[in-house]
């Protein structure tokens, strides 16, 4: 059991007993694999080839047995595209088998129509499909060609098998802010529902973040969007940093990293959360004696990231209890200090320190890298081969509500 | 495969006999548990230890009053209690029992073989 720290209160807030962390995490991603076919320009875990140390088939299985004895309810499996781990449908398998509930994301890929009516007759399973353009053409600028039709062909595919509730899972971007109700009608279509996460400059994120993350004024769209559709559009509890805006979003509202969340890696390390590869945040290995449960229950780190943030200039601010402070990845890979203003600050306290960051100093970055090294089928062109589209989504997509292009 | 739709409305009686949700485990931590239920995918807190005591020993009472006051729970904080397991009746965390006492379970060992509840 984890030791419980001095100072957690009795009663209260369940937002004031989270920072303190819990016996076992909520909300436990584990990517399969680094391996993946695309290459997608945001990839938070900068994957692409397989690393030789991922974890077997046999290591895999012993993680999924520590997550029962835990009581981890589920595990959002990711990658990498986890699919093309050649023994993915069986650790599937032996995850439900003992009571370990999946949620996997998949660029669709694999989803055949076999593997969706395998699917839809397996419990405890849920989909997420990753989509970020609500069009071909916003979508495969960032995650490359044919990237479109493999997700809708998936989606289809799931729905003909019967399949209920698969997530759309979309990284909101100044290119798709515009897109909600697109996404929104998108996913409907299929039956789905709709799952909007937030772009963090985390992996090959770093690289676009500047001209991919959604702009102030599409920042409050957004924020006005999530309450008008409430608790029908999942998100992860991404965007706690918009409650600054003024009313709490649904969700925990707190950087869970280490408390509630943490992000086992292919081969095995644990870091505080998925968007955190980077050695500061690496907390232990499942592969070391003592396995998962003695990571979580017992690094140093996680024991640091428990203790409630009491100075830096956020705790002087008058929405530090609603924001937090908003998102440590991201105030870590844009060279900003833990204990101050998120870079997307709705405030504007981001802007503020971005600008007046010392420019001779880069920001962090993560020392893992397993992106291609040569070309991939279906390159993304956000990076500008071939030569770049126009640059506004009105331009390109006819689809394209009014909304998006006043924006 | 998808969690069911929750459109049936749970009126919850206190007097009738209840106890936890098959499809739902209960993992007990510092501050009370958190209960997650396979069937809806959600997850909702308990908040203090008592309550914790209170829904897993719903299945052995004739009903949800007579769990909590077997739970020693004081007697000003009874309707508290009642209102806390009615949102837990609306959510599917619990479930109204028709057979006495319940013998099977959803779930294989595991989540719901938590200490104290074999």
């Amino acid at each position: 059991m984890t030791a419980v720290l001095p100072g957690r209160p009795v009663g209260g807030r369940l937002v004031d007993q989270f920072e303190y962390g819990l016996d076992a995490p909520i909300c436990l991603t584990w990517e399969l694999t680094y391996a993946c076919n695309l290459a997608c320009v945001h990839c938070l875990s900068s994957s692409g080839r397989r690393d030789p140390r991922e974890l077997s088939t046999a290591e895999a299985e012993r993680v999924i047995d520590e997550l029962q004895r835990m009581q981890v309810f589920y595990v959002n499996v990711g990658g990498g595209e986890p699919t093309v781990r050649p023994d993915f449908w069986h650790l599937l398998d032996y995850a439900v088998g003992h009571d370990v509930g999946v949620k996997f994301s998949t660029n669709g890929i694999k989803l055949s129509k076999a593997r969706a009516a395998q699917l839809a007759r397996t419990d405890y399973v849920d989909v997420q499909i990753s989509l970020d353009g609500a069009t071909a053409e916003v979508n495969d600028r960032v995650r490359g060609a044919g990237s479109f039709a493999t997700a809708t062909r998936a989606l289809e595919n799931l729905a003909e098998a019967g399949m209920r509730d698969m997530k759309v899972s979309v990284v909101v971007t100044r290119e798709n802010a515009g897109q909600l109700d697109a996404f929104k009608a998108l996913t409907d279509s299929y039956g789905a529902q709709l799952r909007l996460t937030r772009l963090r400059p985390s992996g090959r994120g770093a690289d676009v973040w500047g001209s991919l993350h959604p702009t102030q004024a599409q920042q409050r769209n957004l924020y006005q969007w999530l309450l008008a559709h409430g608790e029908n559009v999942l998100t992860g509890d991404s965007f706690f940093h918009l409650s600054a805006f003024g009313e709490a979003l649904p969700g925990l509202n707190l950087c869970g990293a280490g408390r509630v969340v943490c992000l086992i890696d292919p081969v095995g390390d644990v870091y505080a959360c998925p968007f955190a590869i980077h050695e500061n945040f690496l907390a232990g290995n499942v592969r070391h004696e003592g396995g998962f449960q003695k990571v979580w229950q017992e690094s140093e780190l996680f024991a640091d990231l428990r203790s409630p943030q009491t100075g830096g200039a956020c705790t002087k601010c008058a929405h530090f209890d609603a924001c937090r402070g908003g998102c440590m990845a991201a105030k870590f890979f844009t060279g900003l200090p833990l204990d101050g203003p998120d870079p997307e600050c709705v405030q504007g306290y981001g802007e503020t320190a971005l600008a007046a960051r010392d420019g001779g100093r880069a920001a962090p970055k993560s020392s893992l890298d397993h992106s291609h090294t040569g070309p991939v089928r279906g390159q993304p062109t956000l990076l500008g081969l071939p030569a770049m589209p126009p640059a506004k989504i009105c331009e390109e997509s006819p689809l394209v509500g009014l909304d998006g292009c006043t924006t | 495969m998808a969690p069911p739709p929750e459109t049936t409305a749970v009126v919850f009686d206190a007097a009738l006999p209840w106890q936890r949700a098959r499809a739902v485990a209960l993992r007990p931590e510092p501050f009370g548990a958190l209960v997650y239920s396979f069937a809806t995918r959600k997850l909702s807190f308990l908040k203090s230890k008592q309550l914790v005591t209170v829904v897993q020993t719903l299945a052995d009472h004739p009903s949800a009053t007579a769990a909590i006051e077997a739970s020693g729970v004081p007697e000003t904080q009874r309707a508290a209690y009642v209102k806390a397991l009615a949102d837990l009746a609306r959510s599917h965390m619990i479930e109204e029992r028709t057979s006495v006492p319940p013998t099977t379970r959803e779930l294989a060992a595991g989540p719901c073989a938590e200490a104290g509840n074999p």
